[in-house]
C-alpha cells in the first residue's frame, strides 16, 4: 500500500501525485518519441489518429467532462477548425497560425453558441447544440467559396517551416506535441480557479453561484476553450484524412466523440485518451469479430454500429466512470492488495436529482 | 392563395405529426426527467412492427395497426424495466447516453431484421382526394389531423378521468409523495414509457405514407425535439403546438425560402425560440430552490 503524505500545500496541485507516476510518465513520453524509429508507418499512421481523437476528445471532456454542458454538436467545431484551416492553407498562410485561426475561429462559434447557454440549462443546451451542428452542416454544404461544397476540398500536405511533413513521421511528432501541449494546458487550467470553477459549476450549480462564481463567464469560457481544441484537432484532422467533404462532420461524429467521453471515463484526462485508444481499436476488434460470428450477422454492415450502442450500453449502466474507472479500480486492487473490497466503489444510491421547477 | 392552403394544410398534418412525436418525450420526460433520444428510432421501430403486421402478415390494416401499438407498448415497458429504470437517479449526461446508446441500438437491429431496402404501408386512405375550391386534399393528410385529434382527446381524457392516468400525473409530480400515497410509482413509469411507445407507433404509421418507412426514419425524432423545446419540454399541449409550428415552417421555408433552408429553418427558428425564452414557450420560467 502506498500513502502519500503530504507536507506543503503545493503538493495538492502537483501534476504528478507522487515520484512513481513521474517515472511511468517520462518512460511513456520516451516510448513515444523514439516510436518512429521502432514501429511500422502504419501503425504510425494509426497512431496520429490515435492523437487526433484524443485532442477532439480531450475537448469535449472539458466541455462535459468538467464544466457539466453537454454539446451532442461538437463536429460542428471540429469542422470549422478544418474548413478554416483549408482554407488558410490554401492561401498561403503557414501551418502554426493557421491552425491557432482555426482554433480561434471555431472558439469564436463556441462563444456564439456559448452566450445564449448561459440562459439554458442541461437538456435545452444540449439541443442547442444540435440545432447549431445541423446549421453548421448545412453551412459546410452551401458555402461553396470556403469549403468547396458537397463536391469537398482537397487538403495539401503540412509544411513545417518550409520542412513539408510528407510522410508519416513528422506528422506523427506534430500531433503528439500539439497534443501534449494542449493536455499541459488543460490540467493547468483545471488546477487554476477556472477548472475548480468548471468543476463547480457541474457539481451544483446553485452552490457554485452562491460562492461566487460567475456562471455565464465560467460556462461561455468553457465552450471557447472546448471549441478552440476542437479546431485545432480538426485542423490536424483535416490534414490526416487528406479530402474533406461535409458529410464527414455528421451528428455520427458528435455522437462518436460522446462515446469517447463516456466510454472512456467522464471527468479524467487519461479518460479522453482511454477513450480514444477505444474508438481507434474497435474497428480492427470488429473486423476481427466477424469471423467467428455466424455469417447471418458477420456480413450485416449494421453491426458495426449496434455493437457501439451496447457497449454505450453497457458502460452507462455498469461502470460509469468508463475505462478510467476500471482502470483505477484495478490500481486499487493492487495498492490495497489483500484488503481490496467492492463496495468501496458501490454506486450510491441517489434520490432523482430533479432539475424542474416545482 | 390555393397553394398556400394547400401548403397551410400539409404542414399542418407533418406538424401533427412531429408533435404526437414531441408528445412522447414530454411524457417520458415528465414522468422520470430521462430525455428520450431515442424517442424517433421507437417511431421507426413502430412502423416497421406495423408494415410486419400488414405487409407480410396481411393483417387488416386496423388489426395490424392495434397489434403494432400493442407490440411497441410492451417493448417500452420492457425497455423502462430492465433498462432504463437502473439509471434513474444518475447525472443528465448519463441518460442522454444511454438513451442515444439505446436509439444506435434499435437502429442497426432494425436494419439487420429488415435490412436496409425503403419500404411503404398501404393505407386505407391512399387513394382519395377531396377538392374544396382550389384546394385539393389527400386523405392521407385529413387522416393525420383526425387521428391527431382523436388521440389528443384519447389522452385528455385519460389523464384526466382514469385512475391510472391520475396516478400517472402524481408520479409525474412528485414521486415520493405519489409513492406514500401507495401508487406503485416504478409501475407507472413503465406504463408511461408503454404509453409513449404506443404514441410513438401512430406517429410512424402516419409518417408512413409521407416518408416511407426506412432505417432513417428516426430523423424524425430531431423534429420532434425541436417541437417538444419550442413548447416547453414539460407541456403536452405546448409540444403539440410547437410540432405543427415546426411542421408549417418546414413546409413553407421549402417553398418560399431558398434551396437549402428547409432543412434548417426549424434549427434556426429553435435556437431563436432558446435565445428569446430560455424555457421554450410554454414553460415554467424561474429557478430550482434550494
Amino acid at each position: 500500500m502506498r500513502f502519500i503524505f503530504k507536507t506543503r500545500y503545493d503538493q495538492d496541485i502537483g501534476l504528478f501525485p507522487h515520484r512513481g507516476t513521474v517515472f511511468w510518465y517520462s518512460l511513456l513520453s520516451v516510448a513515444l518519441v523514439a516510436a518512429p524509429f521502432l514501429i511500422a508507418p502504419y501503425y504510425l499512421g494509426e497512431l496520429s489518429f490515435l492523437f487526433i481523437w484524443s485532442l477532439a476528445g480531450l475537448s469535449l471532456m472539458v466541455l462535459a467532462g468538467y464544466a457539466g454542458l453537454i454539446s451532442i454538436g461538437h463536429a460542428a467545431f471540429l469542422g470549422i477548425g478544418a474548413y478554416v484551416h483549408v482554407y488558410l492553407i490554401h492561401r498561403g498562410v503557414p501551418l502554426l497560425p493557421s491552425m491557432l485561426s482555426a482554433g480561434a475561429a471555431a472558439a469564436a462559434a463556441g462563444v456564439v453558441i456559448g452566450v445564449p447557454a448561459i440562459r439554458m440549462r442541461g437538456i435545452y443546451l444540449a439541443i442547442a447544440t444540435l440545432a447549431f451542428s445541423a446549421i453548421a452542416q448545412e453551412v459546410f454544404v452551401r458555402w461553396e467559396a470556403l469549403t468547396g461544397g458537397s463536391r469537398g476540398v482537397a487538403v495539401p500536405k503540412a509544411q513545417f517551416f518550409g520542412w513539408s511533413l510528407e510522410g508519416e513521421v513528422g506528422f506523427y511528432y506534430l500531433c503528439l506535441s500539439v497534443l501534449v501541449v494542449c493536455i499541459l494546458a488543460i490540467l493547468n487550467l483545471l488546477r487554476a480557479p477556472t477548472g475548480r470553477a468548471w468543476i463547480a459549476i457541474r457539481d451544483s450549480e446553485i452552490a457554485a453561484q452562491s460562492m461566487g462564481v460567475n456562471l455565464a463567464g465560467y460556462k461561455t469560457l468553457a465552450f471557447a476553450v472546448s471549441a478552440f481544441l476542437a479546431g485545432l484537432a480538426g485542423a490536424l484532422f483535416a490534414h490526416k484524412v487528406g479530402y474533406l467533404t461535409p458529410d464527414i462532420f455528421t451528428p455520427v461524429l458528435s455522437i462518436q466523440l460522446l462515446m469517447l467521453v463516456m466510454v472512456g471515463g467522464v471527468g479524467s484526462i487519461h479518460g479522453a485518451i482511454f477513450g480514444a485508444i477505444f474508438l481507434v481499436l474497435l474497428p480492427t476488434v470488429i473486423a476481427l469479430l466477424r469471423d467467428y460470428l455466424p455469417a447471418g450477422i458477420a456480413q450485416q454492415p449494421a453491426l458495426e454500429p449496434g455493437i457501439y450502442g451496447v457497449i454505450l450500453v453497457l458502460v452507462v449502466l455498469l461502470e460509469p466512470l468508463g475505462l478510467n474507472g476500471l482502470w483505477r479500480k484495478i490500481k486499487f486492487f493492487f495498492w490495497q492488495f489483500p484488503m481490496y473490497k467492492s463496495e468501496t466503489f458501490k454506486r450510491q444510491k441517489t434520490y432523482m436529482r430533479t432539475e424542474r421547477l416545482q | 392563395m390555393a397553394e398556400f392552403l394547400q401548403l397551410f394544410v400539409n404542414g399542418l398534418a407533418v406538424g401533427c405529426i412531429y408533435g404526437l412525436v414531441a408528445l412522447g418525450f414530454v411524457l417520458i420526460y415528465k414522468a422520470g426527467e430521462v430525455v428520450n433520444f431515442a424517442q424517433g428510432e421507437l417511431v421507426m421501430l413502430g412502423a416497421f412492427v406495423a408494415f410486419t403486421f400488414v405487409v407480410q402478415f396481411g393483417l387488416n390494416y386496423w388489426v395490424g395497426l392495434a397489434l403494432a401499438m400493442v407490440t411497441m407498448a410492451i417493448f417500452g415497458g420492457l425497455l423502462d424495466m430492465i433498462v432504463v429504470r437502473r439509471i434513474i437517479g444518475q447525472p443528465q449526461f448519463s441518460t442522454v447516453m444511454l438513451t442515444i446508446g439505446i436509439g444506435v441500438v434499435m437502429r442497426s437491429a432494425a436494419a439487420m431484421v429488415w435490412g436496409p431496402e425503403t419500404r411503404s404501408l398501404p393505407t386505407p386512405f391512399d387513394a382519395a382526394t377531396f377538392r374544396f375550391g382550389g384546394v385539393v386534399l389527400s386523405a392521407v393528410y385529413l387522416s393525420i389531423l383526425a387521428t391527431t385529434a382523436l388521440l389528443g382527446l384519447i389522452l385528455f381524457g385519460f389523464f384526466r378521468f382514469s385512475r391510472v392516468g391520475t396516478a400517472m400525473q402524481a408520479a409525474s409530480q412528485n414521486q415520493l409523495a405519489a409513492y406514500c400515497m401507495g401508487i406503485p410509482v416504478k409501475r407507472m413509469l413503465s406504463g408511461v414509457w408503454a404509453l409513449s411507445a404506443a404514441v410513438a407507433t401512430i406517429a410512424g404509421v402516419l409518417l408512413a405514407p409521407i416518408n416511407l418507412i426506412d432505417t432513417n426514419l428516426g430523423a424524425v425524432g430531431l423534429k420532434a425535439f425541436a417541437a417538444a423545446v419550442i413548447g416547453g419540454f414539460g407541456s403536452i399541449p405546448g409540444a403539440v403546438l410547437g410540432g405543427i409550428l415546426i411542421g408549417l415552417i418546414d413546409l413553407f421555408s421549402g417553398v418560399y425560402l431558398p434551396q437549402g433552408f428547409k432543412d434548417i429553418a426549424s434549427y434556426i427558428v429553435l435556437l431563436v425560440v432558446l435565445v428569446v425564452c430560455p424555457q421554450g414557450l410554454f414553460g415554467a420560467v424561474g429557478r430550482k430552490k434550494v
